[in-house]
């Protein structure tokens, strides 16, 4: 992927998801993309940035997040990265299925897959998780 | 500014809240969660929320909504929204929650739910 690329290391708080999306609106703004593609950017965004601060760094401000954004004339990419422990996407309920419908939590990781075209996950050996999201032009 | 502000007001024994802001992970859950409870305990339990002024939610505020509506329907009363803008419309349809809430795009008709 070549073009713009953008680093930002955030602390582990619930303001760095309000930091972190007004970043991306700024990076992705300057790419000239459609207000659905930036709401849906932006959404996933936040969603990525909240678990990397509540699950995976439990909120512990010894922790980071490190956000890198990237922009090609084909696509944006974001990748979310925590220290935390890890999970596994695929063992998460589909909050769309009946009995889960009227759970009050569970609903960030079907947004970023709804609003994104590509949505990753690697648990790296050492520790962290990283999560990587593709939104093409 | 407050990132989600609610105002309320009486239409007969009908609560309405005019909220206008964010419902996102942080202040403006709680502003909604604090405001909900309270109105429980003061017996409130017939509440319309009007959301035109809401214009961006996130799981964390539509988990908010969910919890409401389960306390305010525990608790014996009702929750029902009114003027949901398009994109909150939109994530409550591919959330499936639009078949749970009942949702109104007109006042009088949705206080004349309640009788």
């Amino acid at each position: 992927m070549i073009g713009e690329k953008t680093e930002l290391t955030l602390p582990s708080r619930i303001d760095t998801v309000a930091t972190a999306a007004a970043a991306v609106a700024d990076f992705v703004g300057r790419y000239g993309i459609s207000d659905d593609a930036a709401f849906g950017i932006d959404m996933a965004v936040r969603e990525a940035v909240t678990n990397a601060v509540l699950h995976g760094n439990r909120q512990d401000e010894k922790k980071v997040v490190e956000i890198i954004l990237k922009s090609s004339p084909d696509a944006v990419e974001i990748s979310v990265h925590d220290q935390g422990p890890g999970f596994n996407p695929e063992a998460v309920p589909d909050p769309t299925e009946q009995e889960n419908i009227l759970k009050t939590s569970g609903r960030g990781i079907f947004f970023m897959r709804t609003f994104m075209d590509e949505v990753d996950w690697t648990i790296r050996p050492g520790g962290g998780t990283t999560v990587r999201m593709l939104k093409r032009r | 500014m407050a990132e989600l502000n609610i105002n309320e007001r009486q239409a007969g024994d009908v609560t309405v809240l005019d909220m206008s802001g964010k419902i996102t992970i942080g202040e403006g859950s709680v502003a909604l969660r604090t405001a909900i409870r309270r109105l429980l305990e003061e017996g409130k339990k017939r509440i319309l929320l009007n959301l035109a002024g809401v214009g961006y939610i996130d799981s964390s505020g539509i988990g908010e909504l969910v919890s409401s509506y389960t306390a305010i329907g525990k608790d014996g009363g009702q929750l029902k929204l009114l003027n949901l803008t398009q994109k909150l419309q939109d994530l409550l349809t591919i959330t499936k929650l639009l078949t749970v809430f009942d949702v109104y795009d007109s006042e009088a008709e949705a206080l004349n739910s309640f009788k």
